[in-house]
């Protein structure tokens, strides 16, 4: 084998991966209409995806939400803007540490569940019995679990955002003596609508990737054990990676 | 019914199959029989149009399954059923409701119907009991019942067994060539079996198949097959090491190698 072989394999490889993942997003969004007339199996997957990853965001939300305050209070009090705090917590939160930290924890957490358990099937033969019994595994399984996941993500995010705004106020508030009225009055006056806009298109466009990502490596897994956790690391490898590419290029493309 | 004529197949460079031909006839019981890696399983596999032949074709009903559409194989899938090796049951489902997967699937039967369509399959294989166990608390005979029952719960005009006897105890091997000669004498089910349990096979089967190295080196009635002076077919039905159909994997030279002889070319380790 020549030395420039494997570089080619790379690009091509990873051309070829891209093109893989492209049309099999294409696959499944064909098959996200006839599994939309199944209501159940969507609201099953929002409730795997979404409330079992409620404790941890909301964890992470209160924790992320009291280092911005105390952060935040730190550097508006350096010019005398600490009554600004409210206003940098909820547009730190909205626009980027919110849908940025929860699409992160929505693939450790929820994409990793999604890769693993759709891998086991496709390694103990589920995925091909239901072929078997013509049952199209892609719109029964990986489409319920795309769109629970694209659902849950944006309500995730809301629900970090408001844990998170409850945290930097305990810490700005009720620690640092920050003004309460001055917190919710300026955030209220400053934070527009385009804001939450933002925050919520970035959360809808991260909940697409890393559930896109968690059912593509979960339905190509190879299946052996082995392979089951390669696909579970590079789910989330590859969606914390793609959440931070697309977050750059969507703040580049509303500023 | 099903015809396999002159099936080339290929994994890379390994080729399984190199002309095939087999032929499983409507309401009769086929053996497919053979050593371990003879492409069994595979063959099942390009009946059901999971994998396509390099060359020559498989039919079902007269139709090539490598030229279907997905929605036309679908078809012709919900007219099948298939036991897998490992039952390959739902494993988010519970018992009953992995048997009444593909009736909620297909068909929009009552609920009471469902439940009595499940419960007689059940009873059939005598896991009714079990209907409300998960698939982990089964144990691997139960699971190939509990996936017997599902096999047969849409009632397919051809049934499709890989490997059925498989781990089962003598008595729930017993109910189980019961059930797939019943289903095949009283419903006129097209079965077809892939099994190494040449007894078992001997007891149900009207035609046996017996593959070797990639071809059918055998085929007929059980008793035609008992009383062929074939190396190949002795040394299998006997159980022999030694014949045509090697038991070692091609490997270097058993005392050069425990000796170390030309270690680095035959790929042993020096350290």
């Amino acid at each position: 084998m020549s030395i420039a072989a494997p570089r080619d394999g790379l690009l091509t490889g990873a051309l070829r991966r891209v093109g893989a993942v492209g049309v099999f997003f294409g696959a499944v969004l064909v098959q996200c209409v006839p599994a939309l007339a199944r209501p159940r199996l969507i609201v099953h997957q929002i409730y795997n995806a979404g409330a079992r990853s409620l404790i941890i965001i909301m964890l992470c939300g209160l924790f992320v939400g009291m280092v911005l305050g105390l952060q935040g209070f730190d550097l508006l009090q350096r010019f005398g803007s600490e009554d600004a705090l409210g206003v940098a917590a909820a547009l730190g939160l909205l626009k980027e540490l919110g849908p940025v930290v929860t699409a992160l924890l929505f693939a450790g957490r929820a994409g990793t569940a999604l890769t693993s358990e759709i891998g086991l099937m496709r390694a103990t033969d589920q995925l091909t019995a239901m072929q078997m019994m013509a049952v199209d595994p892609l719109q029964r399984i990986v489409a319920p679990r795309f769109i629970g996941g694209v659902i849950a993500m944006p309500l995730l995010v809301a629900i970090f955002n408001l844990v998170g705004l409850f945290g930097a106020q305990l810490v700005g508030v009720q620690l640092m003596g920050v003004d309460a009225g001055a917190y919710w009055s300026q955030m209220q006056g400053a934070v527009q609508l385009n804001d939450v806009q933002e925050g919520f298109i970035k959360s809808v466009v991260f909940g697409t990737a890393c559930s896109l990502v968690a059912v593509y490596e979960g339905y190509h897994t190879e299946p052996t054990a082995a392979g089951v956790g390669l696909a579970t690391t590079r789910t989330v490898v590859t969606s914390s990676v793609l959440t931070l590419l697309l977050d750059y290029i969507l703040t580049a493309a509303f500023l | 019914m099903v015809e396999v004529k002159g099936v080339h197949y290929a994994v890379g460079r390994r080729e399984i199959f190199a002309g095939l031909d087999v032929v499983a006839r409507r309401g009769r019981i086929t053996a497919i029989m053979g050593p371990s890696g003879t492409g069994k399983t595979t063959l099942l596999r390009l009946i059901t149009g999971q994998t396509a032949p390099t060359s020559g074709e498989a039919r079902v009903w007269g139709e090539r399954v490598s030229s279907l559409t997905q929605r036309d194989l679908y078809a012709l899938r919900r007219r099948m059923g298939m036991l897998f090796q490992n039952g390959a049951l739902l494993t988010d489902l519970d018992v009953f409701e992995n048997v009444a997967f593909p009736v909620r699937e297909h068909t929009n039967l009552s609920e009471p119907l469902i439940r009595e369509l499940v419960l007689t399959k059940l009873h059939a294989v005598g896991l009714r009991g079990a209907a409300r166990l998960m698939p982990a608390e089964l144990s691997g005979g139960m699971a190939r019942r509990v996936a017997l029952a599902r096999a047969v719960v849409m009632d397919p005009e051809l049934l499709i067994y890989d490997e059925p006897f498989v781990g089962l105890d003598p008595i729930s091997m017993g109910v189980i060539v019961r059930l797939i000669r019943q289903m095949n004498r009283v419903l006129g089910i097209t079965s077809i079996v892939v099994s190494h349990d040449v007894h078992e096979l001997a007891a149900i089967a009207d035609e046996s198949y017996l593959l070797s190295q990639g071809r059918c080196v055998a085929s007929g009635s059980p008793e035609e097959l008992h009383r062929s002076e074939s190396e190949v077919v002795r040394q299998f039905l006997d159980g022999v090491a030694d014949g045509p159909v090697p038991f070692h994997y091609p490997a270097p030279d058993y005392r050069d190698q425990l000796l170390g002889v030309g270690r680095r070319a035959q790929g042993g380790r020096a350290q």
